[in-house]
């Protein structure tokens, strides 16, 4: 199935939604997608017995800083089924950086959707575990942001170990002793 | 002394100070903390080819609780430092750190908002081991310059 077949067929099963392909240097099949129709695109990507895109291989972002629309969300689909590749890329204002999750769709967007609003500072609407995770809990920022500092000179935030003199060690020794009994 | 050809048996004369440090510098056990590339010169170093065994400090403890020695093995990440300082606190007195290559050291080539620019912003360091990765001779030659060290430690 060739590109233009692969988007009527597409348009077909989401009617409401705005699709349109864009030119690639590479094999892949690239479509933009409007933002308020990602969910009913990726239900219908997944669940077309034609196309039966099950498969999210890859969920990023790229950042075009100054231009603007300045983010896009990059998903990339692989049909098992009927061998194909799709690259799909949703446009974001940096002002207004929300997209609706697809983690219920495909459960492998939870983990990347969450790498991505952690370097890009993308928001996904509805995940169900919305925290960073690659960087510090406390981090601020998102480093993968253009505009975002390479270098930083900030001291490492570290924990001091906890004080405690010899009554206190003794207390919460006789402590952990009663409530083992117990 | 004197005290050796009054007795039949052997007997050898010395002080606390040089037993304790002769004791300390022998069996220098490092915990296992290997974050990077260098964490595979670290094995190297402790396998028979390169044999560290031979300065007493082969046996790479699971446990902060046992061991005497942090060899920082590779680049630390800002995320990583309060781990680091967290089993450095936990490590029993006396103890001592080595910093291994570069990364560990200054940054290395990760000169970026990632990577802590040298471990010795988290925890005292006694010897940096230079090298990107520094072949086991050269981490061989920083745990003797550390037991040189430890012998020149006083007690109290």
């Amino acid at each position: 199935m060739d590109g233009s077949a692969l988007l009527a067929l597409l348009q077909q099963a989401a009617p409401g939604a705005t699709i349109e392909s864009a030119p690639t240097a590479d094999v892949h099949t690239t479509i933009y997608v409007s933002r308020d129709h990602v969910v009913e695109v990726a239900r219908a990507l997944r669940d077309t017995p034609e196309l039966r895109f099950a498969f999210l291989a890859e969920l990023t972002a790229v950042d075009l800083w100054p231009r603007e629309p300045r983010f896009e969300a990059v998903y990339v689909l692989v049909s098992i089924e009927h061998r194909l590749r799709l690259r799909m890329k949703v446009r974001l204002h940096g002002a207004d950086a929300h997209v609706a999750t697809v983690s219920s769709i495909w459960p492998a967007a939870n983990w990347l959707e969450r790498e991505v609003w952690d370097l890009f500072g993308i928001v996904f609407d509805g995940h169900p575990d919305p925290r960073r995770l690659l960087m510090p809990e406390d981090w601020e920022g998102f480093p993968l942001r253009k505009d975002s500092p390479v270098q930083i000179r900030r001291p490492p935030h570290v924990t001091e170990a906890l004080q405690v003199t010899q009554e206190e060690f003794a207390a919460n020794l006789e402590h952990d002793r009663l409530t083992r009994r117990r | 002394m004197g005290l050796e050809s009054e007795y039949e048996i052997p007997v050898l004369t010395t002080t606390v100070e040089k037993m304790v440090q002769w004791a300390r510098r022998s069996s220098i056990w490092p915990v296992t903390f290997g974050l990077a590339c260098c964490a595979i010169e670290m094995m190297a170093m402790s396998c028979s080819r390169y044999d560290i065994a031979r300065f007493g400090a082969e046996v790479f403890r699971g446990s902060p609780r046992q061991s005497d020695l942090m060899i920082v093995a590779g680049r630390l990440s800002r995320k990583m430092a309060p781990a680091l300082r967290r089993i450095y606190d936990q490590m029993p007195e006396p103890k001592w750190v080595i910093s291994m290559g570069a990364c560990a050291s200054i940054g290395g080539v990760f000169d970026n908002y990632a990577i802590v620019q040298g471990v010795d912003q988290v925890v005292p360091v006694d010897v940096y081991v230079p090298g990107c990765p520094p072949r086991p001779e050269s981490l061989i030659y920083g745990i003797v310059q550390l037991q040189q060290k430890i012998s020149r430690q006083h007690l109290a």
